[in-house]
């Protein structure tokens, strides 16, 4: 199954970093990134690989979850299927 | 790769604009729980709901968490249960109110609904008793729905049910005064009833239902409100494509749903019911999405316009993105949910004749409309009528929930908590309709009935 990260927060040095070592600990297998920078608005978006995830889907959003609060960004973790059937015909 | 914009945009429906799974619905058939003897009759139920339900909440849950998609209620319909009092050789069938609340309490789901009869044309012994139990079952329990169908496009409108239903309304708002009327807040009257409506306190599981189904709810009046405030529609048509294209986002959403949810508890899929169903939290407003389209309050001219097509894009949008849409589907006006409708009632602008033309073209009716304490049973009945007669002619479903404050008078407010609000007690209009209600009888389907 794959995942969609999404990461939201004001810019600051080692998002990436910081968020794709909890990804490697975790197992996740990073597949592609985009990131934009709006003024001083970051958005990155990771799709990930979770098959073989060393922690169970719940455990790993609230890993980033928590990652995401102690930097000050807003960590969503979400199954891929919602975005293929909420945009695609 | 998915596009980085609608990614954005789900996630900001969901985080900023209320969207939500507002319920996923199991619908349980209890035919084969009939027994002459109620006690058993009344364990079957509670073994079958707890027996089929038992992994509900606990995957609404998963589903919810797996897909980062907040499902707010799992909830249980169940047959109309007047068709199991009737086999009873009892008249005291508040067992099997008892019965169901246990079953919700057991498996930790809100509501059950179900607790109905289904009267349009007449009554069965079962149908008599169990609307004379209501007004103690809904005091006695805490989960228990219960609605009653009391006129359809095929059959008429009964009126003998009706002046029942004007009765027990306010003994259920009477019985349970202590605790803001709450028990008229758990009733609806119904003309047209759905049988897969998977939204109480209307819910039940009809008849013509398979053994067991699942039915999801999707709301979102939020994200329908933003995107037409960030859209810069040139005119009406532009407006009612937006609507439709984001109802078929958040209906797309609920089919994701209901068919994760169906294929984890091997349970068939019955049918998404996209409705913008608002709530009082800021933002969730169908009003709000009325006043975005042009109108300065709600309730003001052109309100029942702006309203049909509302209701009529929510439908069109939603219909492709499902492979079975059904339920009420549509915009629901429910007064003490909505904090724009009680902004506006507050204001003077919105009041009951207004609501009344509105139930004309919204999904369902006059509903979570706050009343005078000490409103007779006959004007209740005659509200029901009338409602009752919009929906017989129009063919579509309308239903009255209608909470008379015990003790409360126009311009006060009742305030339930929750998801149910609270609402300004409204003013009716004079006149005493007791005689017209009084006279019984049936009244005959319309010609719209005869189309075969």
């Amino acid at each position: 199954m794959k995942a969609v990260i999404t990461v939201i927060g004001k810019d600051t040095v080692g998002i990436l970093s910081k968020v794709s070592t909890a990804c490697a600990e975790s197992g996740v297998n990073i597949i592609e990134v985009t990131q934009s920078v709006l003024q001083d608005l970051f958005a990155m978006i990771m799709l990930a690989d979770i098959e073989d995830a060393v922690i169970p889907f719940d455990a790993l959003r609230e890993k980033l979850d928590r990652l995401g609060s102690e930097n000050n960004l807003k960590i969503h973790v979400m199954h891929e299927d919602i975005f293929n059937s909420m945009h695609r015909i | 790769m998915i596009e980085t914009k609608d990614i954005l945009e789900t996630i900001n429906m969901i985080d900023n604009e209320n969207l939500d799974v507002r319920t996923i619905t199991m619908g349980i058939s209890l035919i084969d729980c009939i027994d002459s003897d109620i006690d058993r009759a009344c364990d079957k139920v509670y073994d079958k709901i707890c027996r089929y339900a038992k992994d509900l909440v606990r995957t609404g849950e998963d589903i919810s968490k797996e897909y980062g998609i907040p499902i707010i209620h799992k909830r249980i319909a169940v047959t109309p249960i007047a068709l199991l009092a009737g086999v009873c050789q009892t008249q005291k069938i508040l067992k099997f109110a008892k019965a169901l609340d246990r079953a919700a309490d057991t498996l930790g789901v809100n509501f059950i609904g179900g607790y109905s009869a289904l009267v349009e044309k007449g009554f069965s012994s079962g149908d008599y008793a169990l609307i004379e139990s209501i007004p103690e079952a809904l005091s006695a329990t805490t989960r228990v729905c219960s609605s009653v169908n009391i006129g359809s496009t095929k059959a008429g409108i009964n009126m003998d049910a009706v002046r029942m239903m004007g009765r027990t309304v306010v003994d259920t708002a009477k019985l349970t005064a202590d605790d803001n009327c709450i028990g008229a807040a758990k009733l609806v009257t119904f003309c047209n009833a759905v049988q897969d409506n998977p939204f109480m306190a209307g819910a039940f599981h009809g008849i013509g239902e398979a053994d067991c189904v699942i039915n999801v709810g999707v709301s979102g009046p939020g994200v329908v409100r933003a995107a037409l405030e960030k859209s810069d529609c040139k005119d009406i048509t532009e407006v009612a494509d937006l609507i439709k294209r984001t109802a078929f986002k958040i209906t797309r959403m609920g089919q994701l749903v209901a068919r994760e949810a169906s294929t984890r508890l091997s349970i068939p899929f019955g049918i998404v019911d996209l409705s913008l169903a608002p709530t009082p939290a800021v933002g969730d407003s169908v009003a709000h999405i009325l006043e975005e389209m042009g109108l300065e309050v709600c309730g003001c001219h052109g309100t029942t316009a702006a309203l049909a097509l509302l209701n009529d894009a929510v439908k069109k949008g939603g219909v492709m993105a499902s492979s079975h849409v059904g339920g009420l589907s549509g915009a629901f006006i429910p007064v003490s949910e909505d904090a724009g409708m009680i902004d506006a009632v507050n204001a003077g602008a919105l009041d009951i004749t207004k609501l009344e033309a509105m139930t004309a073209v919204c999904s369902v009716g006059l509903d979570m409309l706050v009343i005078p304490g000490d409103v007779t049973p006959e004007t209740v009945s005659a509200i029901i009528a009338d409602e009752a007669a919009i929906g017989m002619i129009n063919s579509k479903t309308t239903a009255v929930r209608v909470i008379p404050a015990i003790g409360r008078k126009a311009g006060d407010t009742l305030a339930f908590g929750g998801l149910l609000g609270a609402g300004p007690v409204m003013e009716l209009r004079k006149g005493d309709p007791s005689s017209f209600i009084h006279l019984g009888g049936r009244i005959p389907a319309p010609l719209q009935s005869l189309k075969n």
